[in-house]
């Protein structure tokens, strides 16, 4: 083809920008690698600047009981004991030590009396432990890591999307993508790629996610044959905005609970009493989000179909001092005074669970020179995250990876050179909707995809609904072949989702299959068919492998937990 | 609101070459903001409207744009404000335009660039101890998000293209953080001064009008960091007292001139 494309050579391409990408590139540049990261959107917009809550962490600031191994047995049981027991007791380590140094590195926290690191309650979390800075923690984070990394060594490119990665020989060698601004082809070539693009929650209609959560760096990993995990697993968050329409599904932090929040029903009851009457409104995610599905179901749900949640007992400046962005966000978009009456609020699509298989002590997945961390990686949450895991999870497997790809990088042998036909090929998929004159109009083909997802993949699955999802998904794949968008490849928004449609399209095949595969109720996962848990399944991951005809998915038997680390389970 | 089952948008389509404004009859619904409505025209319309956002709840600064004249956060800005006038969406105007609403905005990233880094003492190791009343003091340069409607406003940058010689108020709100966190030990005025061009800023406080995050930004930031430079430099007691005394700040200050990376 005729259609030339530009170079860049790196010893570590970082695919992403978000708290994973930027961690990873800081540590593989401190390792002495040249590294380049790529994003999407422009720099220190990435997801992570939307968390809200907090990162966990055990510094025991608060609670002197608190320690690692506490960390480790809430998030274990928290994932229903199908996470990698290894990435957890990893994590949960050295959790701290990552904190502390984004503190060195000008990040700010809010503070106890002591004028140590002010940590707050969480869903799931035996002690208060997530530290914040108000209701901003992700900003801080990304932006921490952002002025650091301008000064570490990475090359930052902007507004570039990548759709392929290259290979030579099993060997992943590089990347190819467009530039958003004119469309030009670009290729990165590289002795280590990391993937840190982040989740797919963009593949339903009511979802926290920002349009870059299409799942592309998973996708393209699955797309080179790397091995996906537990891909049923996808986290509805239980409260996101409701009303009015336009802002459905945007998140409302689980720091409105932890800050005293109170969930009720229609008739003024404290449901979650009744669902779990321990941890009441701060249980696991999975149980709260089903609980308020359950009373919108059963006739006792909000206005507009959720749930009223209720902080305004609290003092209006305690209010505004520890959730400030909400309150603005209901004031400005919903009209809705929080120091005053309550949020509606219902179930949203917050985060994958499942994702790339790494390897816990390095991020490599399945394929030589790939690695992956952050939201895209799997196996920390196992069944369902707990709140405040993600942004440590970015920074601890973030380091992490970079270290072993710079590592690797180093190592440097092996052919890794490109291969024009790769090329060519995506070329050809990229340009194939200018000349289609199928019809297919990208947006309204992602609506439908929501749809099916929401409708049949949602937080009750049963084996009918499912596999009429799959047909329906299937479906979608074929008239996904008759895309069609108009206009120049300058910065063009419906040329740009004809490509996120294939990425989403493809993973959700992988979703479905592996909920199919999973006859049994598990975190996030729960089927009426199979509402109870299968001691069984509960030894297995899922694992997604890209043949010919689709998505194959196969049950992989977990190594057992060292006594030592059995033993944390069994305590309390 | 949905009292009115339309709005008019006239919305600027173009690129670096030119362009013009295009109009377009869109739905109204209830809460409808106007990034809404960008989207609404992408999906039904024309797929090739291009337009940044992400967070679609004033958390990320993407959306930045020039609505009836005045710099805002598509995301943020609600259709309720504009009954039974038509609502004109332009791009920024201080930067140069790609395409329809989304401009060049790079000459921000690399002023960031030109700032050192937040520098602590090596000597001190967190976790280390620092108070809430400083925190709280922080907290406000720190809310921004990058949206950069404050340069867009800023006349130094907009009118008088002055680039080249003034950071911007983005810039001075992220010189006030590193000047008062307690644990930075770089002296920077010099390099607000300098470098950063504090002394082009006549106070407008055009800047803190359109901060979506309410940071007063020439109050708290721009005029602290006036006045620290007023000290140093033009206090003639303390000039006096640095010349004759050889009184000197024994902090290690941040290039005046260079990049910033030490
Ligand atoms: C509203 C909200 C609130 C949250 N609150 C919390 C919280 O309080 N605590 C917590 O622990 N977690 C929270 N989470 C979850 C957490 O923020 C995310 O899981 C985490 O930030 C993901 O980080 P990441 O680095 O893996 O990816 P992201 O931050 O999603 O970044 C992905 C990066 O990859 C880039 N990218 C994607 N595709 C491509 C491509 N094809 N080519 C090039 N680049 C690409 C994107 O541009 C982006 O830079 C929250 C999430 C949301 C949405
Ligand atoms: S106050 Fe200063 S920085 Fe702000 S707009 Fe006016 S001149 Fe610009
Ligand atoms: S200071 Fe305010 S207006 Fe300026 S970039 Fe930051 S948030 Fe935007
Ligand atoms: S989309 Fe994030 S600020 Fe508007």
């Amino acid at each position: 083809m005729l259609d030339r494309y530009e170079v860049h050579d790196h010893d570590v391409l970082v695919i992403g920008a978000g708290g994973a990408g930027l961690r990873a590139a800081i540590a593989a540049a401190e390792a002495g690698a040249d590294v380049g990261v790529v994003c999407k959107s422009l720099l220190g917009k990435a997801h992570t600047v939307m968390a809200e809550g907090g990162m966990a962490a055990s510094l025991a600031n608060l609670d002197a009981e608190d320690s690692w191994q506490v960390h480790f047995a809430d998030t274990m049981r928290g994932g229903q004991l199908i996470n990698s027991w290894r990435m957890v007791e990893l994590f949960a380590k050295e959790a701290p030590d990552r904190v502390f140094e984004l503190e060195r590195w000008g990040a700010l926290f809010d503070r106890t009396k002591q004028g140590l690191i002010m940590q707050r309650a969480f869903g799931a979390h035996t002690y208060r432990r997530l530290c914040h800075v108000g209701d901003r923690t992700g900003l801080e984070l990304i932006r921490t890591l952002q002025d650091k990394s301008v000064h570490s060594g990475p090359k930052v490119y902007m507004e570039c999307t990548l759709t392929r990665l290259l290979k030579d020989g099993n060997r992943v060698s590089g990347a190819f993508g467009y530039w958003r601004d004119d469309g030009r082809f670009v290729v990165f070539r590289a002795k280590a790629v990391i993937i840190a693009t982040g989740g797919w929650g963009r593949m339903y209609k009511v979802t926290s996610n920002s349009w870059e959560g299409t799942g592309d760096g998973i996708c393209m990993a699955y797309d080179a044959g790397a091995e996906l995990r537990d891909t049923e697993m996808v986290q509805f968050h239980p409260t996101g905005m409701v009303w009015p329409p336009g802002v459905r599904g945007i998140l409302v932090t689980e720091g409105v609970r932890g800050e005293g929040g109170i969930l009720k029903n229609s008739e003024g009851e404290r449901f979650m009493l009744r669902y779990d009457p321990v941890k009441k409104d701060l249980s696991s995610r999975d149980v709260v989000a089903r609980s308020i599905n359950r009373e919108v179901l059963e006739g006792r749900g909000s206005e507009h179909g959720g749930a009223y949640l209720d902080i305004s007992d609290q003092p209006a400046e305690f209010i505004k001092g520890k959730l400030p962005s909400m309150y603005e966000q209901f004031l400005t978009l919903a009209d809705v005074d929080i120091t005053k009456g309550p949020m509606e609020v219902a179930p949203t699509v917050h985060y994958a669970m499942g994702g790339i298989h790494v390897e816990p002590e390095t991020g490599a997945s399945s394929l030589p020179g790939l690695y992956a961390a952050g939201e895209a990686a799997a196996g920390l949450h196992g069944a369902n995250r707990l709140g405040g895991n993600s942004l440590t999870d970015l920074l601890v497997f973030g380091k992490r990876a970079g270290e072993a790809a710079a590592e690797f990088a180093r190592g440097g042998g092996g052919p890794n050179g490109i291969d024009e036909a790769q090329i060519d090929e995506e070329k050809a998929l990229l340009l194939k909707p200018f000349e289609s004159g199928g019809g297919e109009n990208p947006f309204l083909l992602h609506q439908e995809l929501q749809a099916v997802m929401s409708d049949h993949v949602g937080i009750t699955r049963d084996e009918e609904t499912l596999q009429q999802g799959l047909d329906k998904v299937l479906a979608l794949q074929q008239r996904a072949e008759n895309l069609d968008v108009q206009g120049s490849r300058m910065f063009n928004p419906g040329w740009h989702m004809a490509r996120d449609d294939i990425f989403m399209l493809t993973l959700a095949e992988a979703v479905i299959r592996a909920a199919l595969l999973r006859r049994e109720s598990r975190g996030a996962h729960f089927r009426t068919d199979y509402p109870e848990k299968d001691p069984e399944l509960g030894k297995v991951n899922t694992v997604a492998v890209k043949i010919e005809s689709g998505a194959e998915i196969k049950q992989r038997p977990i190594v057992p937990m060292p006594p030592e680390l059995a033993a944390l389970l069994e305590a309390k | 609101m949905a009292d009115q089952e339309t709005f008019t948008f006239q919305v600027f389509r173009g690129d670096s070459s030119g362009g013009e404004e295009q109009e377009y009859q869109v739905p109204a619904t209830t809460g409808m903001v106007v990034l809404d409505a960008m989207h609404y025209i992408q999906a039904h319309i024309d797929g090739t409207l291009a337009v940044r956002w992400n967070c679609k709840a004033a958390k990320c600064g993407s959306c930045s744009a020039e609505i009836n004249g005045r710099p805002r956060l598509m995301c943020k800005t609600r259709l309720d404000d504009f009954k039974d006038v038509d609502v004109h969406v332009h791009p920024m105007r201080t930067f140069p335009v790609i395409k329809d609403l989304v401009t060049d905005v790079s000459w921000n990233y690399e002023v960031n660039r030109k700032m050192a880094p937040f520098t602590h003492d090596p000597a001190e190791q967190s976790p280390w101890v620092m108070y809430q009343e400083d925190v709280d003091r922080l907290y406000e340069p720190r809310k921004c998000i990058e949206c950069f409607l404050c340069q867009d406003v800023c006349h130094v940058l907009r009118n008088h293209e002055q680039k080249d010689s003034y950071f911007g108020p983005r810039f001075m709100v992220r010189y006030q953080y590193l000047a008062m966190h307690p644990k930075d030990i770089l002296n920077r005025t010099g390099a607000v001064k300098n470098k950063g061009g504090v002394g082009l800023c006549n106070i407008t406080k055009c800047c803190q009008e359109v901060c979506p995050e309410h940071i007063h930004i020439t109050d708290n930031s721009i005029i602290p960091l006036k006045e620290r430079v007023a000290d140093e430099y033009f206090d003639p007691v303390r000039w006096l007292g640095k010349k004759l005394l050889g009184k000197r700040d024994e902090r290690p200050a941040e290039s005046e001139t260079g990049p910033a990376s030490s």
